[in-house]
């Protein structure tokens, strides 16, 4: 699949070039609704509509004020400072014990294990509006004697609340995502660690989590995204305070729809390119040094 | 007999691996304790708490427990509108429910089964007061005594209760005598509640109110009953008095009095309603959320234009499998493409796919509003190619294929990355060695490479199928009329029309499903991963 | 002392005088719950800021979750730890709220400030006062408008509701609430059903069959929005011609951002707006809302609203203090759904009858949507 060996044949070749063609398409289909967010967040109206002026690359169509609206505007500031600490607490705490209690599930001979499964992605199943509103009635009294009892603030008690509650709902999806990666996983390779005298912590960090990291990672990253772009459960357990980003884009968008939603998604969506990028461009750098590079 | 294996440790082998197996399996749990607990404590607890309103009516049974009881001989058939007695009864829950602010909720209750409910506990909670007084005016004209609140204690209060009044600081709670309770028995609980809703919901005391009317007619029930009863240390002559008189009296008419507050009450549909939702468990709502109606004569359907539960679960589900689909088509390809590319190429690849993440749900279903729309960016384009006529523009959203174009595109990378995974994990020399042994190419990939990608999809379908089966603002976006999902429902349930019952029963529903399809899954295609993985 | 109070509270000197009003202490926390966006920025510059002012204590924070309150508070009330002092909800929400006892019956006459030249509060407010436990704060409608640039209308500008049902003269597709509410009303009214009939007709079977047949003839060419924003962002794109949406979702489309829209206020339908406290509050905090209400909807404050936000004052005296727009500096009157000129025409919602029967009208209404 990489690349084409030299003795193809016409069709093989075909074949790999339209195969090439519709997986473009389906990534631009992936990324058209950003396509289309980009230049409508530079909209000098307040609609999400490309004006005439607009089509005709009049600059007098465009305008940064949806920017310095988001910028400037401690409606959206403290929004995102919200979300980018809820986000990570709330994943670190569902990888963790999620990937240790697939890998517990993925033993051999667990008693009930339908069972815990079932109960483990119930957050998943659970229509998110019932969530929220039994999740609140438990919230509300651990806030309370958190308060209460404990003497934390009340600030502090509700980003508790919401991280716990966005972890409870980003658990289903690392438990499902490294429960089938570890379904491909050759036991006989712990065995074999431990048979050569390595303990389980060595055996679980050397052999067992580099295997199962793909599945780690994309279950976090559902983690993280199930955080960030959660508006029904944090309605309702959390307080203003604790308003997060899709919390303040919901009443945007409900109130008055405007480019500043846009203007947001644009800056996160730079945000993002620029660090998966760095992300990589450093891995790169390590692999050379290491001489690991495949090309 | 053969002689019994050996362990090294000396132990039989049989015991050795059972202790090894025991170890293992313990292990497994300390693995997975943490987590279940953490899901039992914060998620299933509450959620099951939440879903038991499905089951729970103790509203009705609390709030007229009179009523309830003087109901239970009650038959439509004989009697199309009950008696004197049980409107008594209800005047008398209905005046401790309004002091403490309980009837409106109860009449909203009632009001999901039979609408107009509603407004008749509203609009009466405001007369009942009044009923009876005519009855009142009778017994204070035989004797301004009992008018008086003190005549009223010194009948009905307990003598420590009044001992202990007089010395502490703050009045007890009211205790009713049990020579009152004998001789006066409704009046006696009746009266228990009107001290109990004067100290505790209006902050007063029994000793300076005047009870309400609706404890004369339950006085006035008892006299008749019992012209002469007895009660000791009762203030002289008072009650003998009255007991000789109350056959005289007019008797109080608090059914035309009802009916005259709101002609509902002389209506057979109304104590229906109360009589068949009063027991404190019901599967009203149950039955609600699959079409079905509870009425006196059994379970009928309902009315055929407000059918629409089971539509929308059967919609749900096929739309659920719809977008499943399309997200196995097009995830598969990417998936594999980015198994198969070199690591730099493919994670370039990678942050194309989760591009989408980055950007808000909301904001993506707005985005696809502006592409496909009639007057969007995609219906322009294909007018200006030339493709479609400006009269005959597509119609691609606020229907259910809007519904599945936004749907699949938010919910693809779900499908991608578990697939991509999964497909990472296999060797590409097995693709190699199976066509190097005389495979083709479809026959390599059919026989070989897709049988070990099954659990990417597997996992993948889970996700979204899931997922897609639970959401519902999108669909709410661009799901227009024919693209509406049974959650909808149960958020307009929850948030706006307060019926948490059904909300619960319908949610308890899909959970079921939902739940019985993961099991089937498991059976199906589970049971052979497992076997894979050894 | 109502009298003293209410002379009292006619002028702005006041202020720090009304906190004698509770006796005793008063919490100095306070959460107010409204709609976030404009809304909100009107109700913190008309009544909040004024009140810190002379209130300096006085921390008070907005949390914008009145699209929720009804379900959290209901939440709330059940759990026992109530977060929220006062509430920002429409009628219908009010209604519902107080029928739960989730919100506090409270007497009109003796917690809120009489009108200027004595008119109790109750007779001030007048009808708006739909339910024991319901502060009015706005009235605003639920109204249509249509775009001025149709070709296909041949010049005809729509002057009655009836334009909406009449896709021959005006052809192109309509926007409506995804909800039974207006909607049925104007089918029936569209339908020959004089206004006063409207509701003893939908109570019946036949009436609801009426109604629903009207609807049927444009069911095709609607799109059903949920969220007022919609609505204006379809007329905006075109993708609508003609459609219903609050009147101040409007007047900030074709006043502030110039849209070619114009209003149609026939059979504009009232709706409120308004305060409620929650059940339970502890009598500190009780004592803060009190104050802070009895300023906050005072003849002069909501008037003063009205600057920010073209949605008509919920008390008759503040009408004629109604003045213009605080930066567009534009009269406001005429852009009110109360100014004569607009309410010639006016549509008064029935609430109780529809907390009575939106339950069945809209799993009816669904169902045939769902057709």
């Amino acid at each position: 699949m990489t690349s084409l060996p030299i003795y193809a044949t016409t069709g093989q070749k075909i074949w790999h070039y339209t195969f090439r063609v519709i997986v473009g398409l389906i990534l631009f289909f992936l990324i058209a609704p950003i396509i289309i967010i980009i230049p409508l967040s530079f909209n000098a109206e307040s609609f999400f509509t490309f004006t005439p002026e607009m089509l005709a690359l009049d600059p007098a169509g465009y305008s940064l004020r949806h920017y310095r609206d988001f910028f400037t505007n401690p409606d959206w500031i403290r929004p995102l400072q919200n979300s980018l600490i809820i986000a990570p607490f709330a994943t670190v705490l569902s990888v963790s014990l999620g990937t240790l209690a697939a890998i517990g599930l993925s033993q051999s001979h667990v008693p009930y294990r339908r069972a815990i499964m079932a109960i483990l992605i119930s957050p998943m199943i659970v229509p998110l509006i019932i969530s929220a509103t039994g999740m609140f009635f438990f919230y509300s009294q651990m806030g309370l004697w958190m308060e209460d009892t404990l003497g934390f603030s009340r600030s502090f008690t509700g980003y508790v609340k919401v991280i716990l509650a966005h972890a409870a709902l980003g658990i289903p999806f690392v438990i499902i995502t490294v429960t089938a990666t570890l379904v491909g996983f050759d036991h006989s390779l712990t065995r074999a660690a431990a048979n050569m005298g390595a303990t389980p912590t060595q055996t679980f960090f050397k052999v067992q989590m580099p295997l199962i990291l793909p599945g780690v990672v994309s279950g976090g990253l559902f983690a993280f995204i199930t955080s960030f772009d959660e508006v029904v459960v944090v309605l309702f357990v959390g307080a203003a305070a604790q308003k997060t980003l899709p919390w303040q884009m919901f009443t945007g968008l409900r109130e008055q729809i405007s480019p500043t939603i846009l203007a947001a998604a644009t800056v996160l969506v730079a945000i993002s390119i620029v660090l998966l990028a760095t992300v990589e461009m450093l891995r790169r750098r390590s692999e050379r040094l290491r001489g690991l590079s495949p090309n | 007999m053969a002689e019994q294996m050996m362990a090294a440790d000396g132990r039989t082998l049989k015991s050795s691996l059972n202790r090894a197996l025991r170890r293992q399996k313990l292990r497994a749990l300390l693995l997975i304790t943490p987590l279940l607990l953490f899901i039992l404590i914060t998620f299933v607890v509450p959620i099951g708490q939440m879903l038991f309103r499905s089951v729970e009516n103790q509203i009705v049974g609390d709030t007229i427990p009179r009523t309830v009881e003087a109901l239970a001989d009650w038959d439509a058939a004989t009697d199309p509108v009950p008696d004197e007695d049980v409107f008594r009864a209800f005047a008398a829950d209905m005046m401790v429910a309004v002091e403490e602010r309980v009837h409106t909720r109860l009449g909203s209750r009632l009001n999901y089964e039979t609408a107009g409910i509603s407004s008749q506990f509203r609009r009466s909670g405001r007369d009942v007061e009044d009923m009876g007084e005519d009855l009142t005016a009778q017994f204070t004209a035989l004797d301004p005594a009992w008018a008086d609140p003190a005549t009223w204690v010194a009948l009905m209060a307990d003598p420590d209760w009044i001992a202990d009044s007089a010395t502490a600081q703050t009045e007890p709670a009211f205790v009713v005598a049990d020579a009152a309770r004998d001789a006066l028995p409704r009046t006696a609980d009746i009266y228990a509640d009107f001290a109990r809703v004067t100290q505790v919901a209006n902050n007063d005391s029994p000793t300076e109110e005047q009870p309400w009317n609706v404890v004369y007619i339950a006085l006035y029930q008892d006299l008749i009953a019992n012209p002469a009863p007895q009660i000791a240390g009762a203030p002289d002559g008072l009650l003998g008095a009255a007991g000789a008189a109350a056959a005289g009296f007019v008797a109080p008419d608090i059914r035309a009095a009802f009916v005259d507050s709101d002609a509902g009450w002389g209506s057979t549909v109304t104590w229906q309603t109360i009589q068949t939702y009063s027991p404190a468990y019901t599967s009203s709502y149950f039955l609600n959320s699959i079409d079905l109606k509870q009425t006196p004569d059994g379970i009928e359907m309902a009315p055929e234009n407000q059918q629409i539960y089971v539509k929308l679960f059967i919609r749900t589900l096929i739309m659920s499998l719809t977008i499943m689909v399309s997200c196995i088509l097009l995830g598969y390809p990417v998936a594999w493409m980015l198994a198969n590319l070199p690591s730099r190429q493919a994670n370039l690849m990678l942050i194309l796919v989760l591009l989408p993440f980055w950007t808000s749900l909301l904001v993506r279903t707005s985005a696809w509003k502006v592409l496909l729309q009639q007057q969007g960016v995609i219906n322009d384009l294909l007018v200006w190619v030339g493709l479609v006529a400006d009269e005959s523009r597509l119609t691609m959203i606020n229907n259910s294929t809007g519904t599945i174009i936004a749907m699949t595109h938010i919910l693809l990378p779900f499908m991608i990355l578990p697939l991509y995974s999964v497909m990472k994990t296999i060797p590409p020399s097995y693709l190699r060695a199976a066509k190097s042994l005389g495979a083709t190419n479809w026959t390599a990939f059919w026989r070989v490479y897709f049988p070990q990608s099954v659990p990417g999809i597997g996992a993948g379908s889970i996700l979204v199928f899931i997922l897609s089966i639970g959401y519902y603002i999108t669909p709410e976006i661009v799901g227009g009329t024919s693209g509406i999902f049974i959650s909808n429902r149960i958020a307009y349930h929850i948030s706006s029309s307060l019926n948490w019952g059904l909300a619960a029963a319908l949610g308890t529903i899909l959970l079921a499903v939902v739940l019985a399809l993961y099991w089937a899954y498991d059976r199906i295609v589970g049971i052979d991963n497992v076997k894979l993985g050894g | 002392m109502k009298l003293t109070k209410a002379m009292m509270a006619t002028t702005a000197l006041t202020l720090a005088g009304t906190t004698a009003f509770a006796g005793g202490h008063m919490a100095n926390d306070m959460t107010i719950v409204s709609w976030g966006g404009a809304y909100q920025a009107s109700q913190d510059s008309a009544y909040l800021q004024p009140y810190l002012a002379a209130n300096p204590d006085v921390r008070a924070s907005w949390d914008e979750s009145s699209p929720e309150a009804v379900a959290k508070l209901r939440a709330m009330n059940e759990a026992g730890n109530l977060t929220w002092d006062l509430v920002d909800v429409v009628a219908a929400d009010g209604i519902r709220l107080c029928d739960e006892g989730l919100a506090m019956e409270i007497d009109h006459d003796a917690l809120l400030a009489a009108a200027p030249d004595g008119t109790s509060a109750t007779e001030d407010f007048g009808d708006l006062i739909v339910s024991d436990c319901f502060i009015p704060q706005i009235a605003y409608s639920t109204t249509n408008a249509y775009r001025t640039d149709v070709t296909a209308w041949n010049g005809a500008k729509p002057s009655e509701i009836c334009a909406l049902f009449d896709l021959e003269t005006f052809p192109g597709t309509r926007t409506l609430q995804r909800s039974p509410l207006d909607n049925l009303e104007w089918a029936l009214i569209c339908d020959g059903v004089p206004f006063a009939d409207v509701y003893d007709t939908l109570e019946t079977t036949e009436g609801q069959d009426r109604a629903f047949a009207k609807l049927d003839t444009i069911k095709d060419s609607t799109i059903w929005w949920t969220s007022a924003a919609e609505s204006i962002q379809s007329l905006a794109d075109g993708e609508a011609v003609m459609g219903s949406s609050y009147n101040g979702r409007f007047f900030s489309a074709i006043v502030e951002q110039n849209q070619p829209l114009e209003m149609l206020w026939d059979a504009q339908v009232y709706d409120l707006d308004g305060w409620i406290i929650p059940t339970g509050l502890p009598e500190d905090r009780l004592a803060r809302v009190l104050d802070f209400v009895f300023f906050a909807t005072d003849t002069q404050r909501l008037a003063d609203q009205s600057k920010f936000i073209s949605y008509g004052p919920a008390r008759a005296s503040s009408a004629p203090l109604v003045s213009t727009h605080a930066t567009l500096g534009i009269e406001m009157a005429p852009h009110m759904p109360t100014d004569p000129a607009n309410s010639s025409n006016a549509f008064v919602q029935n609430f109780m009858w529809w907390a009575d029967y939106r339950d069945d009208l809209d799993a009816r209404f669904q169902a045939w949507l769902a057709q």
